[in-house]
């Protein structure tokens, strides 16, 4: 499923619904925030530095495994040095600089795809 | 407009989250808050998290921001009811929240901000 | 390749039939558990299995089965021994659902390629080979989900018995007893922090006496803990620090920064109570009437 991100008020409805997914998949209370905190980073930079996008939601199987698996796509100006992004700390739009670092810290999963020009691509996942 | 209620209770002021914060939200309760803790000349400020069940680093940032300007005004403030999967995702985080006071409760908050006070005086 | 397509084709051409023969194969043979599985769900599931097979079979070839054209079938078998391994079945009993498609296979083969012996050879070769690998694989998930049984048993053991004390008024303490695992520490941390929210403590004391090791992951995951318990408003003090620990520690470069540490519980326990503004005096002994060894608010 998709939900649009293009506003403020979109993160909040895309928080609910991650949180809505997270418990019905029967995740803990500790791995249900992480996850949900994960998505508001990532939900804000695609409005922060996006220019707007969407976040794709889809359950995942692989044999007896089972997880919830994101993606924040946007179609703005693509991120130059990924690994400099990645940096604690590094910021160009006065946050905290935590966004990537900090989802990938709270992901199992966590896979990133940008291209200058083009958009960005951040997929976490978060198995059970 | 949207507003969060801020509370006096005595020399403090108690400010109890409830929503999920939007950036608008976010910029109208540091403006009230600094105009009411110079207004009351206030000396704490209670920020009461316990309904947050999610903390990003939009809100950490805002939390750091408005115990910035407190203490500018010379006022202390106390984060209290941080939720324990909120903390345990903080510090996974690493959210750094320097200098932040917190509290299990609103009630140990303003035991904290009275003995701070108290030293203070002293 | 011609010959893989063979088994392929033949499985698509009488599926009805291998799957008729199939069944009565497994209803015959003795690891049948008829105490354990009705008949019905027996039929279901083999039917399913079978059209599975024959699908992945012709897109992906039987050549191998780890490509994404057999996941649908890997799934399948996933389920299945999930459940059976749930309802008490062994692991061979779960994988004959697998094997005893062998011999009906193989009857088919024969009278297809009758005459064709060199062919008949390669047939059968291709087709053990490939039930072979379904087998195999059935037995691995049903060794997996045993696990994941055993695990969770394990999740539930700890919860229920991460034992937090209340010293005194203001102060729990939680002793560690045994080795502390991933999985372990995050359910420990996770009972502190809501134990110390329930009884509103403000220090937390964490007692590793019976922690026979800790390597570089559990100091982190100790250390996370009290970042953790102090965000929320509490404290924690780290006791039971053995000399050997002490060392491993040093060596490892774990940098314990602020955070109080005490040889034992004992010294732990004064530190909180001073913290926590309280005092245990000695008093004078059973002749004089006052001063018992009461501790008093200081």
């Amino acid at each position: 499923m998709a939900v649009a991100i293009r506003s403020p008020e979109d993160i909040v409805h895309m928080r609910q619904t991650v949180r809505e997914h997270a418990v019905r998949q029967g995740f803990s209370l500790v791995d249900q925030t992480k996850i949900v905190t994960a998505a508001s980073e990532l939900a804000r930079n695609i409005i922060n530095y996006g220019g707007g996008g969407e976040m794709l939601l889809e359950q995942v199987n692989e044999g007896l495994r089972k997880g919830l698996r994101l993606a924040f796509v946007d179609q703005g100006p693509g991120i130059p040095d990924i690994e400099l992004a990645m940096k604690d700390g590094y910021t160009t739009g006065g946050g905290m600089g935590l966004g990537l670092g900090g989802a990938k810290r709270l992901s199992s999963e966590f896979r990133i795809e940008s291209r200058v020009g083009a958009g960005t691509r951040v997929t976490i996942t978060r198995w059970k | 407009m949207e507003r969060i209620p801020i509370l006096k209770m005595g020399p403090f002021l108690l400010v109890t989250i409830q929503v999920d914060m939007h950036d608008q939200l976010a910029i109208t309760l540091q403006d009230d808050l600094t105009n009411r803790i110079a207004k009351e000349r206030s000396r704490g400020v209670l920020l009461d998290i316990s309904a947050l069940d999610v903390v990003d680093s939009f809100i950490g940032r805002m939390i750091a921001n408005i115990s910035g300007m407190a203490r500018v005004l010379d006022a202390v403030t106390v984060v209290v009811g941080m939720q324990p999967a909120v903390a345990i995702t903080l510090v996974e985080l690493g959210l750094p929240l320097e200098g932040v006071h917190t509290a299990l409760n609103v009630e140990k908050g303003m035991e904290l901000l009275r003995r701070r006070l108290a030293a203070d005086a002293a | 390749m011609k010959s893989a397509s063979r088994v392929a084709g033949l499985i698509k051409h009488h599926e009805k039939d291998l799957l008729g023969d199939w069944i009565k194969e497994q209803l015959g043979a003795a690891s049948m558990r008829g105490d354990l599985l009705k008949e019905a769900d027996l039929r279901e599931q083999s039917r399913a299995f079978l059209s599975a097979v024959q699908e992945a079979s012709q897109k992906g070839g039987i050549d191998s089965i780890d490509g994404p054209a057999w996941e649908n079938v890997r799934q399948i078998l996933a389920e299945l021994s999930k459940s059976r391994a749930l309802a008490g079945f062994s692991p061979a009993e779960t994988a004959m659902f697998v094997f005893s498609l062998k011999q009906p296979l193989f009857a088919r083969l024969s009278k297809d390629l009758k005459g064709d012996a060199e062919a008949l050879g390669d047939e059968l070769w291709n087709a053990t080979v490939f039930i072979d690998k379904l087998g195999l694989y059935t037995t691995e998930m049903h060794q997996k989900s045993r696990e994941s049984v055993i695990e969770r048993q394990q999740t539930e053991l700890l919860e229920l018995s991460t034992p937090v004390v209340e010293l005194w008024d203001d102060i729990v303490a939680l002793p560690l007893v045994g080795t502390l695992d991933s999985n372990r520490t995050q359910i420990v941390m996770e009972t502190l922090l809501q134990k110390i929210v329930q009884t509103g403590a403000s220090i937390a004391i964490i007692d590793i006496t019976g922690v026979p090791t800790v390597d570089t992951l559990v100091a982190q995951h100790l250390l996370k803990t009290v970042a953790a318990t102090r965000l929320m408003g509490a404290d924690c003090i780290i006791s039971g620090i053995r000399p050997q620990i002490a060392q491993t520690i040093v060596h490892l470069g774990v940098n314990l920064g602020e955070v109080t540490t005490k040889a034992t519980l004992a010294d732990a326990f004064q530190v909180a109570l001073k913290r926590a503004g309280a005092k245990i005096m000695k008093g004078v002994p059973a002749q004089e009437k006052a001063g018992d060894g009461d501790a008093e608010r200081a």
